[in-house]
């Protein structure tokens, strides 16, 4: 089946560039159908791909080049069940996206759909290449898609000033990778990931390596929105159309972890694996830590619901970030989990607040108390979405966390659960919080805690509610049950097993040897341990509770008020000025970032 | 092999990162980014020199010719192809920064921020 592979990278390439060429003559319809068949068949091939996937890590030399002696010549794409799974949730969401613009993106949908098509596919090409220099290059046409989709609306600043701050910084991070990528060639003449991996394995890291480690990295990192890297993400997310924040929160951000995964397991994982593994672990780890508490405190603080989401999107992708950095298997699927329950339940709250906004041509909660209560079926998704993202047992992000929980436990760090646990319970809070002040007008109508927003409109006005409505509830319900569905958690650890294993890649890559196929995968829910069902209920018992001091601050005595003021005060202002909206001050956060990681690392690996 | 490519590709990086972080022009940013993405030719073409080698075209030259290593200059002709797209993009945004706002000063132009 290996002639399937690059379909769900050409399909939707080759749809977009169809939609384009017949601009002018097609009718809407044909365009738009076009758009849906393309998204459609590359979803499919991307499951089927998976599927495959699983049984066998799949493999095809574009034009038959294949490897000579050790050295690759060709470009290849190596699709193991981990990339190939992260496809299929990026190609879905594409679809979704489609489906819930065709009703909502009245104007100009033309370039809109050929813009996502792009997009989709650039996705689908990142999670599947075996090359790094093609990483790259599906990491830049997924970063110019992605900067034009989220300044489409160029008649207002916003817009305008949110993707000039995501096209800078994201470009400044390729660029890093790009140097990283320059740096590995030439200390092993190869571009391929396994050739690198192979020969980077058993030798000395030495400064070079160490340099394209952090440049890589960071560079990743950046797409990935992890602190101090994470500046632009909200600005991008909070003025693109909600259809594209479902594929960047969805999918995009994932991207840049799992871009992280690739780097650590297949290439440097041989040269720092033996002794060092526990340094690259401990930077890793407190990016994520931080990332994830820092992320869920600025969701507190905003109104604009749009940019809430962003912020909790940073904090559940530092969660993500722990569970690949604890370097263990389980985590590693944990981790995996994470991204896909997150992605969906994620893009569902995003898809809510699309609707929000075009109904009251706003997506401020304060300005919108209690007018919410015209749309309560939107209310009841908004309210779920938010619960299952606490982490509550058997719900939602539930199985991700517990994963990440266990793994946690086996490394003996268990002092990262509590801390992962108060994060989701916080950015939960946050979405709860304002679903309640919207859909069910409780609390004050004035908050001087949250930062002031300009208005937003939406261009659009005519749309089809029982359709947005119907993608918005699949797209829910999918994240709704991922912790339950039967297998999940131990295919997706089987995928985290695949991921480690560089020689076997190396094997299958450089010499086409197969290992046979594992047994047939459990078909179970497994249970968790007693302590993650805790974690999870004091997620949501966090969440409940921040909700409603939120809402409700003003009727605690002072007694609690003022110390509690005086001590989160001070480094709440720090924080929403260090978000500043200005360029110059993003990329110098990117620099900063980069060499105080790199300087790290560089003491601790040698 | 000279070090002195590899400290211009680092000092044409920096020169370029702080013309982005300084930056009061939208046009004069996107010209620094393009700065920043010349440390990678160099650093691209400084790895693929090899001493005495001449063009990498193989056409009617004997076998055993010393070349430079072709691969990194085609990784640079598509670096540029790539980033051309991502820079044009950027100049189009600023032409409609500047029809909304009348200002291309990133620092004016805070709709966002917090």
């Amino acid at each position: 089946m290996t002639w399937a592979l690059p379909l769900p990278v050409v399909l939707p390439l080759l749809a977009a560039a169809v939609a384009t060429a017949g601009d002018h003559v097609l009718p809407r319809r044909a365009a738009d159908a076009i758009a849906v068949v393309g998204a459609a068949s590359s979803f499919a091939f991307a499951l089927v791909v998976m599927l495959e996937s699983e049984r066998h890590v799949q493999l095809h030399w574009f034009g038959g080049w294949k490897p000579h002696g050790d050295a690759a010549i060709g470009i290849a794409f190596a699709a193991d069940p981990l990339g190939a799974g992260m496809a299929a949730l990026a190609t879905g969401l594409v679809l979704a996206s489609v489906l819930y613009s065709w009703s909502f993106t009245r104007e100009g949908a033309r370039p809109y759909d050929v813009l996502l098509l792009c997009f989709g596919g650039a996705m689908a090409g990142f999670s599947l290449t075996g090359d790094v220099f093609n990483m790259f290059v599906w990491f830049e046409l997924m970063g110019v898609s992605a900067y034009a989709l989220a300044g489409f609306q160029i008649k207002e600043l916003g817009p305008l000033q949110g993707a000039v701050n995501f096209a800078v910084t994201n470009t400044v991070g390729a660029y890093m990778i790009l140097m990283g990528i320059a740096l590995l060639y030439a200390r092993t003449g190869a571009l391929n990931l396994a050739q690198i991996g192979h020969g980077l394995a058993g030798h000395r890291p030495d400064g070079l390596v160490v340099l394209a480690l952090t440049l890589l990295v960071c560079g990743f990192l950046v797409k990935a929105a992890i602190v101090p890297f994470h500046l632009w993400l909200a600005d991008a997310h909070a003025v693109a159309p909600a259809p594209v924040c479902l594929l960047f929160s969805g999918a995009m951000v994932a991207l840049g972890l799992l871009g992280v995964t690739r780097c650590y397991w297949t290439v440097f994982e041989g040269a720092f694996g033996a002794e060092h593994a526990h340094d690259v672990r401990a930077v890793l780890l407190a990016l994520g830590v931080v990332t994830a508490l820092v992320g869920a405190a600025m969701a507190f603080l905003q109104r604009h619901l749009k940019r809430l989401l962003a912020y909790s999107t940073i904090s559940h992708m530092g969660i993500v970030l722990v569970g690949i950095a604890l370097l263990d298997q389980k985590s590693l699927g944990g981790a995996a989990d994470m991204v896909l329950s997150h992605g969906l339940l994620k893009g569902a709250l995003f898809l809510c607040s699309g609707i929000v906004l075009l109904r009251f041509q706003d997506v401020d909660e304060l300005r919108l108390h209690g007018r919410g209560r015209e749309l309560p079926v939107v209310g009841v998704m908004y309210g779920l979405g938010a619960v299952a993202l606490t982490g509550l047992p058997y719900v939602g992000t539930y199985l991700g966390h517990a994963q990440i929980d266990e793994g946690a436990t086996l490394d003996h760090i268990e002092w990262v659960q509590p801390l992962l646990m108060l994060a989701a319970g916080i950015s939960g809070g946050a979405i709860l919080r304002s679903g309640a002040r919207v859909f069910l007008g409780w609390g004050p109508k004035q908050d001087p805690l949250l930062s002031p927003e300009p208005a937003e409109s939406s261009p659009e006005h005519d749309a089809s509610y029982p359709a947005l409505l119907a993608v918005t509830a699949v797209v829910l319900a999918l994240g709704l049950v991922a912790s339950v569905v039967p297998g999940l958690g131990q295919r997706v650890e089987h995928a985290a097993g695949v991921a480690r294993d560089r020689t076997a890649y190396v094997d299958l890559v450089l010499h086409g040897i197969q290992r046979p196929a594992p047994a047939r995968l459990p078909f179970v829910v497994e249970p968790t341990a007693t302590e993650s069902l805790l974690y999870g209920t004091g997620g949501l018992l966090i969440a409940v509770t921040l909700a409603l001091v939120g809402l409700y601050r003003r009727r605690l005595p002072d007694a609690v008020r003022a110390p509690v003021g005086a001590v989160l005060g001070p480094p709440a202002r720090v924080a929403k000025l260090v978000h500043s909206g200005v360029i110059g001050d993003y990329v110098m956060w990117i620099t900063v970032g980069t060499a105080v990681v790199g300087g790290v690392w560089a003491i601790l690996l040698h | 092999m000279s070090f002195l490519p590899y400290a211009v590709a680092a000092w044409v990086c920096v020169v370029g990162l702080y013309g982005i972080v300084t930056s009061r022009n939208l046009i004069h940013l996107a010209l620094c980014l393009t700065i920043t993405q010349s440390s990678t030719y160099l650093l691209l073409l400084a790895i693929g020199y090899v001493k005495g080698g001449g063009p990498p075209i193989f056409k009617g030259v004997k076998l055993g010719t010393t070349t430079v290593d072709p691969v990194v200059q085609a990784l640079t002709l598509t670096d540029i192809v790539v980033s051309v797209t991502v820079i044009a993009l950027i100049l189009a945004l600023a032409l409609d920064v500047h029809k909304q706002a009348g200002t291309i000063d990133p620092d004016e132009i805070r709709e966002m921020s917090g």
